[in-house]
């Protein structure tokens, strides 16, 4: 693991990328449901190809934070930049097209089709077939298809799934679920792509494939990974900077040793020792 | 190989392309002879094209509903447009363009113009809401076309078309002849749709719908239905892609409507109400949701049934009632379900315990 | 005076519409389904209505007690034959089944009854009022209407805040696995639910039919789909909501009739209800849900 270091700002990153944009910075977001606020003064800035990670207690409102990071929320307040470029007023398919992709905590797939073309929704504007080809048939149709069954394939193989490319991905055991899940949002070609508790309901020896597998992506993709997780081994095993959210606030941030001897962190989050591990 | 290994090993795609061409081509084999040698009765005969015409309107409104996943209750006012700026298009080309066919397609294309324009116009407002919402927006949207319609008077003249929402009289025409005439409907239309035309344009309808299904657009039709958040996070634009799907709907339905039209020499606006979008609903979620094949074969026996009960004579309706509640009862309901779930696992025993005698070592894998 | 006359005019057909709605609006706040029969039972209350007053003699008041009773058995009967056994299946297949109920109500009110429209007799048996030296005339159908519908309008709100059983259906509304495990049952209380839907469509049969009287077995079917248009305008599954966006729904086509044009006073009402669901879109009262991420 790289050394952390601080921009001119301040925002540590880690060293092989603080000569470069970071790929995703926010400044002060806050969202209010009603008169409810369930994220406010949100400032944080990530790496090109840092591994970070997304912590806190339940209902502290890390869901939200992705949420408004992919415009499915529109902020109430601050600015979010993704790759030096603003993001208000995209929608969610426009930003994912500027480089974010994400998975979801409660698994959505489209169930009813294959898992090959789970993949190749997600290589959709990747794909040069446009709506005349589709009707038609003609026109590039053959070779588009053709390039795109071959990405989506050897991004498949990338996760030892090339073999279940025909099978309904509703019909997927949980854990492939939540891999192909990652696949469909890595052929969008991300540059940063969030993670919803990817460790969710899985087994330990499932989960140490799934911290391979983060770091495989970061050195192959060459892409910033974003993760919230409950699992704190995995977090802290894996993610250079960390962020915890509590109540909506950030309380701390910095690199898991900081994290770890933190004491708002421990009184928030750690302090609640057998609610982690029930979680765990 | 033999065939079936052969067909079996083909995509699914050319699966469903042979299996639907070749129901909808051998149909037309049979009945095109019997047609033309005279062979069927009048009732059956002068079914032929309206058949044609349900056919397309249930294949394009699976598109949106099926495919899309969105409730629409408005189909036949895509299928009155088509009809009524067909009829129009066909009278206004009458004297400048002499062949038939020629004319029927310049009636059939213009009606599928204008359904489309219509299908842009409400899909952009409407395509927002979801579910239940837009359902009844839709229903909304046939009810205003047929009111408009029932209110659009259409005169032709050696000046040409006149156009007007109050009365014949304000066409302000000296001596040229009514095209559209309010509650009336279409007057004096020359009936030239043939089966064939009808053939033809369910092939066209097919070769559509079906190549759209099997493609980049199409998968993004149904990540949309599959799950809208999902495919909105991979980079789909939600609207584009419904808009799509809606707008060739109701393209594809104005077609029909214009040949449904050139088949009977009136017809009232009153004819594309809400129970007609709703017969043409009817047949897609009978055929099964998504399912081509299924719209095709629903959308003729349903068209048929009230033929074949001609002999119940003033049952016939009721009968038809029944039927349509007891099939949805039989393939939807729990208990139902469950007992053929009972019978499937009952006749695969029978199946795997005649198999177990011969070859014992395959099932484990089959089971 | 016009603008007076066609204000009451409005209410009053208004009136009819909010009665429907609130069938339409129960049934969906309970089952999340879209009951397209409802128009029909309508049309099934004013038959049984006009039966009893002009073959059996039966005194008009008693006549309306009696249809609202066969309606509410009818609305029983279709939802445990009909609608019970797909609880569980996509709304459109019970969609669906309900355009089907729809069709064997009015082909059997065809064979029983005939296409040949019945002159309804009116139920009021009062005069109109004239006022202002007969400058403006109000009927007496329109000040029944407008009563009963008041009347029904307190009667259920107080039901549902505070009965029993309105507690129940509430419950049932809002999540019916949890109200199953407090005891409640909710085949009945999404039985009783049709029955008052239902109950309530007979006398509004009866009404509609008083003030505009021709009686023909699709009778129900445009005022089912205005009422249910009404009840989406006020916020589906909002009693409050189905109240005024039936009454609002009666005072835009009146006014469309008298002002704009009578050939388009149905366009002009479902322009109406699609200006409003775009701005509004789940109607002028309705909860908006916010979706989970």
């Amino acid at each position: 693991m790289d050394k952390m270091v601080p921009y001119p700002s301040g925002a540590i990153v880690p060293e092989r990328d603080v000569e470069k944009t970071p790929i995703l910075e926010t400044h002060h977001l806050g969202i209010d449901f009603g008169g409810l606020t369930a994220v406010d003064e949100f400032s944080i800035t990530v790496g090109r190809t840092e591994i970070s990670g997304l912590i806190g207690p339940n209902g502290a409102g890390k869901t939200t934070v992705f949420n408004l990071l992919t415009n499915v929320y529109q902020p109430t307040r601050g600015t979010i930049m993704l790759d030096g470029k603003q993001t208000a007023g995209k929608t969610t398919a426009q930003v994912n097209r500027m480089g974010i992709a994400r998975t979801f905590q409660n698994i959505r797939l489209f169930s009813n089709m294959s898992v090959l073309d789970n993949v190749k929704v997600g290589l959709h504007n990747s794909i040069k077939e446009g709506f005349f080809a589709s009707i038609t048939h003609s026109l590039g149709y053959g070779k588009a298809e053709k390039k795109a069954n071959e990405r989506a394939l050897q991004l498949l193989d990338f996760f030892s799934m090339a073999d279940m490319a025909n099978a309904e991905a509703g019909s997927l055991p949980y854990g492939a679920q939540r891999r192909l899940e990652i696949v469909r949002a890595l052929a969008t070609n991300p540059g940063i792509i969030l993670l919803d508790e990817p460790a969710a309901g899985m087994n330990p020896s499932e989960t140490a494939e799934l911290m391979e597998n983060i770091r495989r992506i970061r050195d192959t993709f060459n892409i910033a990974v974003m993760l919230i997780e409950h699992d704190m081994s995995l977090v802290m095993n894996i993610c250079e900077g960390i962020c915890v959210l509590d109540h909506g606030k950030i309380i701390a941030k910095g690199t898991p040793d900081e994290i770890k001897s933190n004491p708002a962190v421990i009184e928030a989050y750690l302090g609640k020792k057998k609610e982690a591990d029930g979680n765990a | 190989m033999s065939i079936a290994s052969k067909y079996k090993a083909l995509s699914k795609f050319a699966r469903t392309n042979i299996k639907t061409y070749g129901l909808v081509i051998i149909a037309f084999a049979i009945m095109f002879p019997l047609q033309s040698a005279g062979m069927l009765n009048n009732s059956i005969s002068g079914q032929l094209v309206p058949i044609c015409t349900y056919i397309v309107l249930a294949v394009s409104l699976n598109l949106t509903v099926g495919v899309l996943g969105e409730l629409s209750l408005g189909h036949a006012g895509f299928m009155s447009v088509g009809a009524f700026s067909g009829v129009v298009a066909a009278a206004a080309f009458q004297d400048s363009v002499g062949s038939d066919p020629l004319r029927l397609l310049l009636a059939i294309i213009i009606g599928g113009i204008f359904a489309g324009i219509a299908g842009l116009l409400i899909g952009i407002p409407v395509l927002r809401l979801r579910g239940d919402y837009l359902a009844i927006v839709t229903l909304a949207f046939g009810e205003i076309i047929k009111n408009i319609i029932n209110c659009l008077y259409v005169g032709l003249d050696s000046k040409g078309l006149h156009f007007s929402l109050k009365d014949t009289a304000s066409l302000g025409m000296t001596n040229g002849r009514i095209v559209l005439n309010g509650p009336q409907g279409a007057v004096g239309i020359s009936k030239i749709a043939t089966f064939t035309a009808g053939f033809i344009l369910i092939l066209f309808t097919l070769f559509i719908v079906l190549n759209m299904i099997y493609s980049r657009t199409g998968r993004a039709i149904t990540a949309i239905r599959d799950n809208r958040i999902a495919a909105e996070s991979v980079g789909i634009s939600i609207t584009k892609y419904k808009l799509t799907a809606f707008i060739t709907s109701a393209v594809l339905a104005g077609m029909a409507g214009a040949l449904y039209a050139m088949n009977f020499s009136t017809v009232a606006p009153k004819k594309f109400d809400f129970n007609t979008s709703i017969l043409i609903l009817v047949f897609v979620v009978l055929g099964g949701m998504g399912n081509i094949l299924g719209s095709i074969i629903a959308t003729t026996v349903l068209y048929m049934l009230p033929e074949l009960l001609r002999e119940f004579a003033d049952y016939r309706m009721l009968i038809y009632a029944i039927v349509l509640i007891l099939v949805m009862l039989a393939t939807n309901s729990t208990k139902a379900k469950q007992i053929t779930e009972n019978l499937k696992l009952k006749i695969k025993g029978i199946f795997i315990h005649k198999n177990n005698n011969n070859d014992g070592g395959e099932v484990t894998d089959n089971g | 005076m016009t603008f007076i006359s066609n204000l009451i005019n409005g209410i009053s057909l208004g009136s009819i519409y909010a009665i429907i709605a609130l069938g339409y609006t129960m049934v969906y706040g309970i089952s999340k389904m879209l009951n397209f029969a409802h128009g029909d039972v309508i049309m099934v209350g004013a038959y049984v209505s006009y039966i009893c007053t002009t073959s059996a003699g039966i005194p008009p008041i008693l006549s309306v007690v009696i249809a609202m009773a066969v309606c509410t058995v009818l609305g029983i009967l279709i939802e445990g034959l009909a609608y019970r056994p797909l609880r569980k299946a996509s709304s459109l297949a019970v969609l669906i089944t309900a355009i089907g109920v729809s069709y064997f109500l009015q082909n059997s009110a065809l064979l029983i009854w005939g296409s040949n429209p019945k002159t309804f007799s009116s139920i009021v048996p009062f005069d109109s009022i004239a006022l202002f030296d007969g400058k403006l005339i109000i009927t007496a159908e329109s000040i029944v209407t407008v009563a009963i519908c008041i009347i029904i309008m307190i009667g259920l709100n107080l039901f549902t805040k505070n009965g029993k059983m309105g507690k129940a259906m509430r419950a049932v509304s809002e999540d019916k696995d949890a109200a199953q495990l407090m005891g409640i049952n909710t085949n009945f209380t999404i039985s009783m639910t049709f029955a008052i839907g239902s109950a309530l469509a007979a006398v509004a049969g009866v009404l509609l039919c008083s003030a505009y009287p021709v009686l023909i077995p699709t009778t129900g079917s445009m005022p089912g789909i205005k009422a249910f248009t009404a009840a989406v305008f006020g916020g589906i599954g909002s009693i409050p909501g189905a109240m005024l966006g039936g009454i609002l729904l009666g005072i835009i086509e009146i006014f469309g009739k008298s002002y704009i044009s009578t050939a388009l006073s149905d366009a002009i009402v479902f322009a109406v209800l699609i200006i409003v669901l775009l701005l509004k879109p789940t109607g002028l009262l309705g909860k908006k849900i916010n979706e989970k991420v």
